[in-house]
């Protein structure tokens, strides 16, 4: 964002990213631990707030019982058994996860606890059947260089993955279960970010450190990063689910300047005079009459269905909810946003977006009349739905007006696609954590901590060297293999091609031709590494041309079900033996025996051109030279 | 150098002499120069091992291994919530219909609340509870609530059978419309069974138990559905008999009323783990609709019936199974110890080996009375059909038909406890006395059938 001094602002970030690990089964049960196409058994269940000891319960849980939210599991045999179900209790906690995330811990000089202690962390959207996420701190403190900076890292924590969730019809929300208990770690860094491009170089940084454990999986969702944003004189906004390092950047930033934003507003109502206690003496009123002719579809469907419309006068606030607070959201729509969910209205209708909505302004002046509203002065919200929630949403609106008055309002937000962000529910407390029990404690012993060793991850500068040095690659590209998602598949390539292939093309294949796809708009992220493996298997037995490469990948990645096979062939890239070359080269020479007359030897680089125009990935291109150079020489050599 | 709040050996010597106590915040300083601040946990009874257990701000619990080098220092104390005005589930009044049910706390935990800090379940079965934390009972009758024990399933003995007898009757005399009585999961059947017998002379209103297969203090717990459903069963249910009321399937979406001297339960953890035993469940409740609808045609009809309470059981009385090895010398040992009667699950058609019949015999001349059922669970003994069975009935066992396990032991125990001879209680264990036999098995009744 322009104009956005972040040191200034007093910008803090901390940063969790969750990646999941690639063990052989799940961390609380025997399940394959990936995703499924697989259909399975569909089950409906209701997750219940439960009481603490003091009689207290999770009003956002609650609030989402009252509802009457049902949750439609979707369970396939093949990768989901009781524990997802919750019709079991957890098995031990996977010892695999543990020791990976220990070997982590050890990268970055943690200090790993002796007893591993499995908590329950309620949640209440669903995507967990127990109605709690099962997680557990493997290792505290530990720190990682980034550019020069040292950034404190707070907690080392294995978790289990929650469930897909696939829809909502209605009360209904839909979750597949095949995602739920893959093994997770999650790194939490201290907040010391301080700008949004510093905030991408960390979690670059440790995204690369757990892959060079070579037991994390890749592709979309498999990692996802959480933001603790705030500034001085905000709060800490907790944004879930970035799942594109690309978009951290511009999440920091629309987060910092709605923080901005918010504090400008408190500033200008407090300027204005607006008061906590001219809040509560606001109260909603009835403008169903007023409204029973109007045009609004909003209004009308609401009505229609034994509706009312409920209007409320936010004095002193003319303005103010049209103001933007990040690109393209208002603070109106942070206030509906509010509404949405404590009330569970489709939304709200605010003075600052009238005329609008088919509302007319001759309506507007009765509106403000009956409300008392002085038009540029004060501002008004509707609401229009059942009477019941319609009063619950005008409570909530001036509860968020409220919280306007401190500043910005301690919540947890969801990251959109578009790299804003919108209010989720607020932030929990600790509350929300508490011991499973039935799960005993793992006691951290050597044996563990020998297997842990096995996936300590080396530094990425040492690993560039050996890849260096062992397969002379260039620095450049050994540093992007280092970078690469496939990193693993990529090394395993090296190793098994060597002698057979260029260690600069096999990595090149990887780097930069599927780099070149991806820029044509293609998605080589999901062709499976063995398809790739398999083209370069073919190139190294001459089957294909090494040029080829690039479009049988092409063809992978439009065709997700063919086979490397039907690619060759689809592609009539079947490569030509010596004998189809010799006879494509003699018409060649053929048709540019004067040239070659005249030009002598020099006449190569011609006939190569028209050569290769037509056996590009079809033979091999030393090949052609070589027979192209005889055929030129028995061309001079018959003249001669 | 004793426990110290579930701590031993060096630990609980080490934190004895820092002067800490669970509660207390705490930092634990390793002999690698390492700390960890946090809340000092109690720790579970029975966990090994010397580690000492914190509560980070952050809410995790971690454990810290305690050696000499290890020192913990108290620095200072984190104030406990106080209760204030426990948060009710709905909002405004509760508008009970004119059906009053009386629930019987009987062990298991329907109501209850957890302690955060350290995942210890508390139960809290009064009325004030209930309507704060089960409101929806309310829809379908007033409530009253009375905990007669607290006991883990397992701790069951047929003398607590009889308070429950009197609990129920008494609150049928005061004009219940319906009981229900929560129970832990494991032992219900046999309770069931043993309510069953007690009432079949004469039963008025439904009598429901129900529980939870996962605790009341999870989001997930299944408590508040089953409780729900057996409300419901009791308020309205056409008939009058004892029932289990528990999840019908997997999903929160029916649950089946079973008879209890039918029901068995047939999975060690989930939630449809009750299912009726050779003979199709009586109803089909539906909580949330509020909604039953009968499965069995022929019941026992709301009202008919006097109250005729036949109360008292025999706690003298063993159920074994048979097994490869010297069944002889367990059915002696349980004759040498004073047992009054025995139930067997004998073999497929319910046999016990051969080199066993002498041990059989020598029950019947100490006046031990032995009964036979199958081990197979479906299905029903037949000692007719080969020449060991044909030998055990020489030697006076009772045949007991399609019965269950449960269901036979608590009759037994029933009968043992009323009849003057062996003779008679033959006569009494071989009568139809609530359902708990039948002459007919349709092809539908075995439910493992047609699966695949």
């Amino acid at each position: 964002m322009p104009g956005l001094d972040y040191k200034a602002l007093g910008v803090k970030v901390g940063l969790e990213i969750h990646q999941q690990l690639d063990t052989t089964h799940k961390l609380f049960c025997e399940c394959p631990a990936e995703l499924t196409d697989d259909e399975g058994d569909v089950f409906l269940r209701m997750l219940r707030p439960t009481r603490s000891e003091l009689g207290d319960v999770d009003p956002a849980a609650l609030f989402e019982w009252r509802r009457g939210r049902m949750y439609r599991y979707h369970a396939p045999p093949s990768h989901t058994c009781l524990v997802e179900a919750d019709e079991e209790p957890p098995h031990p906690i996977n010892r695999e996860a543990v020791a990976i995330a220990l070997g982590v811990a050890m990268a970055l000089r943690s200090t790993i606890v002796d007893e591993i202690h499995v908590m329950r962390k309620t949640v209440i959207d669903g995507s967990n059947t127990s109605g709690f996420q099962r997680t557990a701190i493997v290792a505290l403190g530990g720190t990682i260089e980034v550019g020069g900076k040292t950034v404190p890292i707070e907690t080392i924590v294995v978790e289990e993955d929650a469930a897909r969730k696939l829809g909502e019809q209605g009360r209904i929300v839909d979750y597949k279960l095949d995602r739920l208990g893959i093994p997770l770690i999650e790194i939490a860094t201290a907040p010391v970010i301080e700008t949004p491009e510093e905030a991408k170089r960390v979690a670059l940084a440790i995204g690369r450190l757990l892959r060079l454990t070579g037991k994390v999986k890749r592709g979309l969702g498999t990692i996802r990063q959480d933001l603790n944003v705030s500034i001085r004189g905000g709060a800490k906004t907790e944004i879930k689910g970035v799942q594109r390092l690309e978009l951290i950047p511009k999440v920091v930033e629309n987060e910092v300047l709605r923080q901005v934003r918010l504090l400008e507003i408190k500033d200008e109502l407090r300027r204005r005079g607006l008061t906590e206690e001219a809040l509560r003496e606001v109260r909603p009123v009835d403008l169903t009459g007023l409204l029973r002719a109007s045009k609004s579809r909003v209004i009308k469907r609401a009505l229609k269905s034994g509706g009312k419309v409920l209007g409320v006068k936010l004095p002193l606030m003319h303005g103010i909810l049209g103001r933007e607070v990040m690109p393209g959201r208002r603070f109106g729509g942070e206030v509906a946003d509010y509404a949405r969910f404590w009330a569970g209205v489709a939304g709200i209708i605010h003075s600052d977006e009238l005329p609008g909505y088919g509302i007319t302004e001759e309506e507007i002046e009765r509106i403000a009349e009956v409300l008392g509203v002085v038009r540029g002065r004060d501002a008004f919200v509707l609401v229009a739905d059942s009477e019941e929630k319609a009063r619950k949403a005008i409570d909530v609106v001036i509860w968020r007006v409220k919280m306007a008055l401190e500043g910005v309002p301690e919540e947890t937000r969801a990251a959109l696609e578009d790299g804003t962000t919108r209010y989720m529910r607020p932030r929990p407390g600790s509350a929300r954590m508490y011991p499973e029990t039935d799960i005993p404690p793992q006691p951290v012993t050597q044996d563990l901590l020998e297997e842990a060793k096995r996936y300590v991850p080396k530094p990425p500068d040492a690993v560039v060297k050996e890849l260096v040095e062992r397969y002379g690659l260039s620095k450049d590209l050994a540093e992007a293999v280092v970078d690469d998602e496939r990193f693993r598949v990529i090394v395993e390539a090296l190793e098994r091609f060597k002698g057979s292939l260029e260690p600069s093309y096999v990595a090149g294949f990887f780097i930069v031709t599927l780099r070149g796809l991806r820029g044509e708009g293609l998605d080589t992220d999901s062709i499976p590494d063995e398809k790739l493996v398999e083209v370069l298997e073919a190139v190294a037995k001459g089957e294909v041309a090494r040029e080829a490469a690039e479009s049988i990948a092409g063809y992978l990645a439009k065709n997700p079900e063919a086979s490397v096979d039907e690619a060759v062939e689809a592609l009539g890239l079947r490569k030509m033996g010596r004998e189809e070359v010799e006879k494509v080269l003699e018409e060649i020479v053929a048709q540019l025996r004067d040239e070659i007359l005249k030009r002598g030897e020099r006449a190569m680089g011609l006939v190569m051109g028209r050569a290769m125009a037509k056996l590009r990935g079809r033979a091999d291109g030393r090949l052609v030279a070589e027979v192209a150079r005889e055929k030129i020489r028995e061309v001079l050599a018959r003249r001669g | 150098m004793g426990e110290y709040h579930g701590y031993t050996g060096i630990v609980a010597e080490v934190l004895r002499k820092a002067g800490v106590k669970p509660g207390d915040l705490v930092r634990i300083r390793r002999g690698d120069g390492a700390e960890f601040e946090g809340v000092l946990m109690p720790r579970y009874s029975l966990s090994p091992g010397p580690y000492v257990v914190v509560k980070l701000r952050n809410g995790y619990n971690v454990g810290v291994r305690v050696d000499p080098s290890t020192s913990i220092e108290r620095v200072g104390e984190v104030p406990r919530g106080k209760p204030g005005e426990p948060m009710p589930l709905v909002e405004g009044p509760l508008k009970p219909p004119r059906e009053r049910v009386m629930i019987v706390g009987a062990g298991g935990t329907v109501a209850s609340r957890i302690d955060y800090e350290t995942g210890a379940v508390k139960p809290y079965l009064s009325v004030d509870e209930l309507s704060l934390s089960v409101p929806e009972l309310w829809r379908y009758a007033d409530i009253d609530a009375m905990q007669v024990f607290q006991i883990l399933s397992e701790d069951m003995k047929p003398s607590m059978w009889s308070r429950i007898v009197d609990e129920v009757a008494r609150a049928i005399e005061r004009g219940y419309d319906g009981v229900v009585v929560t129970h832990g999961t494991d032992t219900m059947a046999y309770t069931a069974a043993a309510l069953a017998f007690a009432f079949h002379k004469g039963l008025p209103v439904p009598v429901a138990l129900t529980g939870a297969q996962r605790s009341s203090d999870r989001p997930s717990s299944d408590a508040a559905f089953n409780l729900t459903a057996a409300v419901l069963t009791a308020a309205r249910a056409p008939f009058a008999e004892v029932v289990v009321v528990m999840h019908g399937e997997t999903g929160d979406s029916y649950a089946l009323a079973h008879r209890g001297v039918r029901v068995k339960k047939m999975h060690s953890s989930r939630r449809d783990a009750f299912q009726s035993v050779n003979a199709p469940p009586l109803a089909k409740v539906l909580p949330y609709e509020g909604k039953i609808e009968m499965i069995d045609q022929r019941y026992r009809e709301r009202g008919r019936e006097e109250l005729v309470v036949e109360n008292g059981f025999h706690e003298r009385v063993a159920l074994i199974k048979h097994f490869p090895g010297d069944i002889a010398s367990v059915i002696d040992a349980l004759v040498d110890k004073g047992f009054k009667g025995i139930v067997i699950e004998g073999t497929g058609f319910g046999h016990v080996s051969s080199d066993a019949i002498k041990s059989l015999e020598r029950a019947r001349e100490e006046g031990v009375a032995v009964a036979i059922v199958t081990q197979t669970i479906f299905g029903r003994v037949n000692l007719n059909v080969y020449s060991t069975g044909r030998m055990m009935l020489a030697a006076g066992v009772i045949p007991l038909e399609d019965m269950t396990a449960e269901a036979a032991y608590a009759k037994l125990s029933w009968a043992l406890a009323r009849a003057e001879s062996l003779e008679e209680v033959r006569r009494i264990m071989l009568t139809n006395l609530a359902g708990e036999m039948s002459g007919r098995h349709h092809l539908r009744l075995y439910t493992h059938t047609g699966r695949w």
